[in-house]
């Protein structure tokens, strides 16, 4: 447990360092935002229906570059396998990686919202629970998202690899996380917001369990 | 008493595709040891001491290391041997300091400043202590990754091609860390093309050919590889 | 004589399978009578559903072998996973395609957002990754790993697809599953079924077989037992 946290504290000096990056995929991501609303037209009110399959989908697209980022550092001196032989455990170092990732993935999607609010005119003032829908969809895109940056670093054409490997595994992240935003920005006179978070927290689970058991496979020989 | 066994290696089969980079390489080095691996390029040196270290697993073969098996036990294994690899496992956008610390932590070690600089003293880098690794030269990179090393106050110490990019400064302060391994008692099993050095620190030799062991025993007796020039030329 | 034996096998199952496809295809498309409320497009149930079947089963297949792959590590296992990916992808294409053949003179559209068809268009998409990723990868020992780490990963989600999927889709239109056959028309589906199966069987193992070949000659031979030079080397190193 111990070693999480040092490799979370490692990975989140990484990304410190690296947070010119960080504002350039954010930057990414508003630009998707932007031209998916010059695709759709200016009718606003299509564009509000709409606001949060625009915001799960563009921050989808910047994840692919987020968490390749996370491990090239990793693996341009292997530094990764220095860490394995000290020892430290592998799953340590997949959980402090995945909930890195997944901290620098909540943090894009709440820096995406203002864009949404403006583009879209697509609020809520039910922040607390947009933040725990999107905490929990980053959660469940980081997981599967840190195991396979992990093999695609290590592989030629990995930039059109993470995208095919990820994006079929975490349409359940996407359906959800959509329709949970979509209900907070236009209403949900149902209460149907809880069935949806928990289909994401369901898959969070089921992810970081797999990811914990299998990463280990997947980095040493 | 005999000295306990540090090493031992039985059969170890490697490939890397179609290739076997180790064939059938046995040997045994006994506790406090200070011995050097030398062969051609290509001839197997970094898998040997990669398959030892358990960064890759042997094909066949069996490796242990003070006794523990090392695909039985591969933790105990790790946790006595260090590895100066043929890439410095170091983090580049991370300063010197950062990197020792990090690696402090996960041993449980006293990652604070003062005890991190006096490591990185050892090794010449206390005034660059604080710049990120990738501003430093090859040398500084090779002094910080045996810094790393040296911080893991291993029983056993791998080191590929330790003298590589290091100017002469560099060169005798490998030569003193050498003698420091071996006077605390460590196992030292260094590769390197450096014949003469080698044979003036080491008290046992292996010479690999093509994946084989073709030799093993006092550096005295080793034979003399092919186009090896005029005796006193270090050959690259 | 085993070897020879062992190399009909697959062959002769393809052959007894597509000649039962024959059967139970002519069976439900020309004999059987049409359905009473869809008329003659209804026929395409003959081949969907044991299609469907056959898919789920491919890709089930792969996540056994994904898994005793990584137990055993013998190579065998990797062989079979790779033939079994493609099989499942490739049923899966089709499954797809008929469901569209269906839908488009049913409800006028090529793709009506079933839940069933729609997990099946992810799965060849999650599937077919790993189909790519396996031709990235140059290492065969690496290839065999991540691709059983993917594939249990890929098929441990198709649950979380299906009902996210099903879920959604309730929320827009009601179900929309083609009906299968009444009970009356079971025995051309069981007869297709059957088919399927022994063809997609024997091609598997053909495949697998193929899989083995090239894995043959991407690594190093094995060596011959060496029993000699490693004690000279011992001896050596213990005298001086």
């Amino acid at each position: 447990m111990r070693d999480v946290l040092v490799a979370l504290r490692k990975d989140l000096l990484l990304q410190w360092r690296g947070r010119a990056q960080v504002v350039a995929i954010f930057t990414f991501g508003a630009a998707t935002l932007l031209l998916f609303s010059l695709a759709i037209g200016p009718d606003s009110a299509s564009l509000r229906q709409h606001a949060a399959g625009f915001l799960w989908l563009g921050l989808l697209l910047a994840s692919t570059l987020s968490l390749a980022e996370g491990f090239e550092r990793e693996m341009e001196e292997q530094a990764l396998e220095g860490l394995l032989l000290l020892p430290a455990s592998a799953r340590a170092l997949y959980f402090g990686k995945a909930i890195a990732n997944c901290a620098q993935l909540a943090l894009l999607g709440a820096a995406l919202v203002p864009v949404t609010v403006v583009l879209y005119d697509a609020g809520t003032t039910r922040l607390l629970p947009l933040g725990g829908v999107i905490l929990l969809g980053t959660a469940g895109l980081s997981a599967p998202g840190t195991l396979y940056s992990a093999m695609t670093a290590q592989t030629r054409g990995r930039h059109t690899l993470l995208p095919l490997l990820l994006f079929p595994l975490v349409v359940p992240v996407l359906l959800a996380a959509v329709k949970a935003t979509s209900l907070l920005i236009l209403g949900d006179p149902m209460g149907q917001l809880r069935p949806w978070a928990s289909l994401l927290a369901a898959f969070a689970v089921l992810h970081w369990a797999l990811g914990g058991l299998l990463f280990a496979r997947v980095v040493e020989d | 008493m005999r000295p306990m066994i540090a090493v031992a290696a039985a059969g170890v089969c490697r490939r890397y595709g179609r290739r076997w980079a180790l064939t059938d390489v046995s040997f045994e080095l006994p506790e406090g040891a200070l011995a050097m691996v030398t062969g051609r390029n290509g001839s197997g040196k970094t898998t040997l001491l990669r398959v030892l270290a358990t960064a890759i697993r042997a094909d066949r073969g069996t490796v242990s290391v003070l006794g523990h098996d090392a695909r039985r036990d591969p933790e105990t294994v790790r946790r006595n041997v260090a590895l100066l690899g043929h890439r410095t496992h170091l983090y580049e956008p991370l300063t010197a300091l950062e990197n020792l610390a990090i690696a402090a932590r996960f041993l449980r070690m006293d990652a604070r400043r003062p005890a991190l600089l006096v490591r990185l003293e050892q090794v010449g880098l206390a005034r660059r202590a604080d710049d990120a690794v990738q501003t430093f030269s090859a040398g500084m990179r090779q002094r910080l990754a045996l810094a790393r090393v040296l911080q893991q106050e291993p029983r056993i110490a791998l080191l590929d091609e330790p003298y590589g990019h290091l100017d002469a400064p560099g060169s005798l302060l490998v030569d003193g860390v050498l003698q420091a391994l071996k006077a605390r008692g460590a196992t030292v099993l260094m590769a390197t093309h450096l014949l003469q050095r080698g044979r003036a620190l080491c008290d046992r030799a292996l010479v690999l050919e093509e994946g084989r062991l073709v030799f093993a025993g006092a550096p005295a007796s080793m034979p003399e590889p092919e186009g090896a020039g005029a005796p006193g030329a270090e050959g690259p | 004589m085993a070897a020879a034996s062992q190399s009909r096998a697959p062959v002769l199952l393809v052959a007894s399978g597509a000649a039962l496809l024959c059967i139970g295809s002519y069976w439900g498309l020309a004999k059987a009578p049409a359905e009473v409320y869809m008329g003659d497009v209804q026929r395409i149930m003959y081949v969907h559903v044991p299609t469907a079947w056959n898919a789920m089963l491919a890709l089930t297949f792969a996540f056994a072998c994904a898994v005793a792959f990584l137990v055993t590590e013998s190579w065998k296992w990797d062989n079979r996973l790779e033939a079994a990916i493609e099989m499942g992808v490739v049923l899966s294409l089709l499954l797809c395609t008929q469901g569209a053949i269906w839908a488009k003179p049913t409800w006028g559209v090529w793709w009506d957002w079933d839940p069933r068809l729609t997990t099946t268009a992810v799965m060849v998409f999650a599937f077919g990754g790993i189909l790519a990723l396996r031709a990235f990868v140059d290492d065969p020992m690496k290839r065999a790993v991540w691709s059983a780490v993917a594939c249990i990963v890929a098929f441990a989600d198709v649950p979380i697809v299906y009902f996210s999927v099903r879920w959604w889709n309730s929320l827009h239109q009601a179900q929309s599953t083609p009906e299968t056959v009444s009970k009356a028309f079971h025995s051309p589906l069981r007869i297709n079924a059957f088919g399927i199966l022994f063809v997609c069987t024997g091609l598997v193992a053909l495949r697998a077989r193929v899989a083995g070949l090239r894995l043959r000659s991407e690594i190093a031979p094995p060596l011959p037992e060496q029993k000699a030079s490693g004690a000279a080397a011992r001896a050596a190193g213990s005298a001086s």
